[in-house]
């Protein structure tokens, strides 16, 4: 056997980062965004694309959103793959409902929770302790969170005492009580110094007044809990010795465990908190329309966070990026007149797309070239010949993202290795 | 070794039909005893809850009921059960009847032609669009490697939010009604109901209730996917690519060109479970926004509790359609009919549980098996 000589330290070079990697690459895409975004409401006269008012709304249908994603985060890095959460957020907003009509608004929000970790302790019973495919298991979860949640509600909300507050066999009575809501003083407030640059007009430096306004100006106390939630999220996972264990039952459960992990336990523990975090989702949703319980409220906001999961290459920042995008994108279509925006958001992705194929071109990368070129072509087909855009477009865009997304970057999206795979304790995995 | 062989025989049979056979119907009771206890809780009589459910049933009328709803229940079961039988997770049946039922009931709905070749042009058209929904998470895969329920999930509500928008848009019917609808299918392109031969044998049915002829269509598909998989090349190569990938592609099989074609193949069937309700179901014979939603994820189920078996998915399908058929009408008789929901559900997340329990089971006594015949040998062998 010959000893190779041992790299010395100079061998080993970190390469130095470039101006436009890391943290400085997600701020120009910021603003190569938000350029786009301005150019396309300029050309497309479509004010309300970056009004305050658009991107409040869309903060609002980002944050169940993003409080799914983080849940499946939770789930799919500990190992489980959560096709469940669209059934954890039902039965937290039937249990947000119930309590938050007994009891108020916060009462509420735990209430969504205990709901949520009641779908994830029984989503793992099932994959955890008896080895179940997840697939199948987190499906049945879904077909039994609609159940429980409309059996819960005929039981709870049919009674004289429920009707009497206007419940009724598919909605719950009125949460009375609202969350706080916060504004920033000065700039969104008071003086309203970005709301008056907002009202100007001027390319890019009011498109971001807007979007700075919406983000900050009568902000909802679950959005911000929801950015906190995130940002903890991502500490306890990356830098506490908690997050470590979770995450190598997701990576390797076999070498965890010979180091004294108990894969089961962390496991569990992942599914209790991914179900509690969609149930707070849940919770939220419930508090974003008539401050009650409706049936079938979620409305495949589940599938949209696992969306924003794994379009966010199951990371806490990239999946606060891709809820930004579909909440965005919900937004505009929520938004006053929104036949316009929603041109100018067509024309908006067009020229993305454009500039993204233009630089696989000059990657020489074809097929991604191919792909962009002809949604960018269909996105501009649309813009010109459609003069009246359908919602059912906006619908649809955050799937055809999603879509897109992974089948451009199926390659380098890197989810947890053992994800999915049933760990019996004392398997060599 | 002749014993052995008989012995093995025998193992097999249990095998085969234990856990099949007794994990439904322990699940069927431990989903009975989930709902009357959440009907208890809920202050209900779970005993008289059930006599209920039991006196709906036991009607013509219901059976009749049960058969016609079952019947798309279990086209679509089978549908989804093929793309498992090799591994294949097709979540996007839902999608792929919807779309393939709205581009059906508009051509359907628009050529005049004659009576059989109409209904086959209809039935064809259906199927077509299925299996081209299909292809794409099946290109997807093998291209460029995206996991299929990802993207099927993605291609569902793609699929809704398109066919809003043909439907609102272009396939809608100009008569000046309100209805967000297609036109309704000429009689040419209708299945005849089965209420006929039933009273030629004399068996005549009662008034109000019809047999529709999709059932013929079910029964055709249910044997159709028994001798694909079952006595034929492709149907063999299917099975061992589900159970063994790694043998499969060993022996010769290519798994690209499997996985493509038994995607296509699902979602051609799955372009099936819309001509129930439109070429045969009096309440639709055209897809509107009422048209039935969500039957691709029942078939989801009903694969599973019916272990993909042609014969496992017909009892799941009458089952299910059982539960919901005889809960139905219980919020009138006083008890909360999302009582079957639940059952359903129970049902289903006990079922799949048990299943996997047995199998692993079944799975260790064979290796512990194996292990205690071989050891002799090898004790022989040793110097």
């Amino acid at each position: 056997m010959s000893v190779e000589a041992a790299p010395t330290t100079d061998q080993v070079r970190v390469p130095r980062m470039r101006w436009f990697e890391g943290r400085n690459l997600t701020i120009i895409l910021a603003v190569v965004a938000v350029s786009i975004i301005s150019l396309a409401r300029i050309i497309a006269d479509a004010d309300r694309m970056t009004a305050s008012t658009t991107i409040g709304t869309g903060l609002r249908l980002a944050v169940p959103i993003a409080l799914a994603a983080i849940g499946g985060l939770y789930a799919e890095r500990s190992g489980t793959v959560n096709i469940g959460l669209e059934g954890m957020m039902t039965m937290g907003t039937v249990m947000a409902g119930y309590a938050g009509w007994q009891w108020g608004p916060w009462a509420a929000l735990i209430g969504g929770i205990v709901g949520g970790v009641f779908g994830g302790l029984l989503l793992s019973l099932a994959t955890t302790t008896f080895g179940v495919n997840h697939i199948i298991a987190g499906f049945a979860i879904n077909i039994i969170g609609s159940g429980v949640a409309r059996f819960l509600a005929n039981i709870w909300f049919t009674t004289a005492e429920a009707k009497a507050g206007g419940g009724s066999i598919t909605s719950s009575p009125s949460i009375t009580g609202a969350l706080p809501r916060f504004s920033l003083p000065i700039l969104s407030d008071g003086p309203d110094l970005l709301g008056d640059l907002e009202h100007k007009g001027w390319f890019i430096v009011s498109d971001l007044a807007g979007v700075l306004k919406g983000l900050t100006s009568n902000v909802q106390f679950d959005s911000l809990l929801a950015l906190a939630l995130i940002l903890v999220s991502g500490y306890i996972l990356w830098r506490t010795p908690f997050g470590l264990r979770l995450r190598s039952a997701g990576e390797k459960p076999g070498a965890a465990e010979s180091l004294g992990v108990s894969v089961t336990l962390m496991r569990h523990v992942g599914m209790a908190i991914s179900g509690g975090f969609a149930g707070l989702g849940g919770a939220v949703i419930v508090f974003a329309g008539a401050d009650q319980y409706q049936q079938d409220q979620v409305a495949g906001r589940g599938f949209l966070g696992l969306a924003a999961l794994v379009i966010g290459n199951w990371m806490p920042a990239g999946i606060l990026a891709g809820s930004a995008v579909f909440g965005y994108a919900l937004g505009v279509a929520n938004s006053l007149d929104s036949g316009v925006s929603v041109r100018g958001l067509i024309l908006a992705v067009a020229i993305g797309l454009g500039l993204f194929a233009a630089r696989a071109l000059v990657r020489a990368r074809y097929i991604e070239v191919v792909i962009e070129t002809i949604i960018a072509g269909l996105a501009l087909w649309a813009y010109f010949k459609v003069t009246e855009v359908n919602n059912q477009f906006v619908y649809i865009t955050p799937y055809v993202v999603t879509l897109v997304v992974v089948t451009l970057f199926a390659q380098r999206l890197r989810p947890p290795a053992a994800e999915g795979i049933p760990y019996l304790k004392g398997q060599s995995l | 070794m002749v014993e052995a062989n008989e012995t093995g025989l025998l193992d097999r049979l249990a095998r085969r039909f234990g856990p099949n056979v007794i994990a439904p119907v322990f699940a069927g009771v431990v989903a009975i005893l989930v709902s009357s206890l959440a009907l208890l809780a809920g202050g209900y009589n779970p005993f008289k809850a059930f006599a209920e459910i039991g006196k709906v049933l036991w009607s013509v009328d219901s059976l009749v009921l049960i058969l016609n709803r079952g019947a798309w229940y279990y086209v679509a079961g089978v549908a989804v059960a093929i793309g498992f039988k090799m591994g294949l997770f097709n979540i996007g049946a839902d999608g792929q009847y919807r779309l393939g039922a709205l581009f059906a009931a508009y051509f359907g709905a628009k050529a005049d032609l004659p009576p059989v070749i109409h209904v086959t042009y209809i039935i064809l058209i259906a199927v077509f669009v299925g299996a081209m929904w299909a292809a794409i998470p099946g290109i997807l895969k093998v291209t460029r490697g995206v996991n299929e329920v990802i993207s099927t999930i993605m291609l569902n509500f793609i699929a809704t939010g398109i066919s809003a928008w043909l439907l609102g848009n272009y396939f809608r019917r100009e008569d000046g009604t309100l209805l967000t609808a297609t036109k309704v299918i000429p009689i040419s392109g209708r299945l005849p109901s089965l209420n006929r031969i039933f009273s030629a044998i004399g068996l005549g049915l009662p008034k109000g209730s019809v047999l529709q002829g999709y059932i013929v269509i079910a029964i055709l598909v249910g044997i159709g996917y028994y001798v694909l998989l079952f006595r034929s090349r492709f149907g063999f190569e299917l099975r061992v690519t589900g159970q063994n990938p790694a043998a499969a592609k060993a022996s010769g099989v290519k798994p690209k060109r499997m996985i493509l074609t038994t995607i296509i193949l699902s979602g051609a069937i799955a372009g099936l479970i819309g001509i129930g309700p439109l070429l045969s179901d009096s309440q639709h014979l055209r897809y509107s926004d009422q048209f039935p939603f969500t039957l691709g994820f029942t078939g989801l189920s009903l694969a599973l509790l019916g272990r993909n078996h042609p014969v496992g998915i017909a009892f799941a399908a009458i089952v299910w359609h059982a539960i919901e058929r005889g809960t139905q009408p219980l919020t009138s008789k006083g008890y909360p009919q999302e009582i079957g929901r639940i059952l359903q559900g129970a049902f289903l997340l006990t079922a799949v549980i048990v299943f996997e329990v047995m199998q692993r089971r079944a799975q260790r006594e064979a290796v512990r098996d194996a292990a205690t015949r071989a050891a002799p040998r090898l004790e022989g062998a040793a110097p």
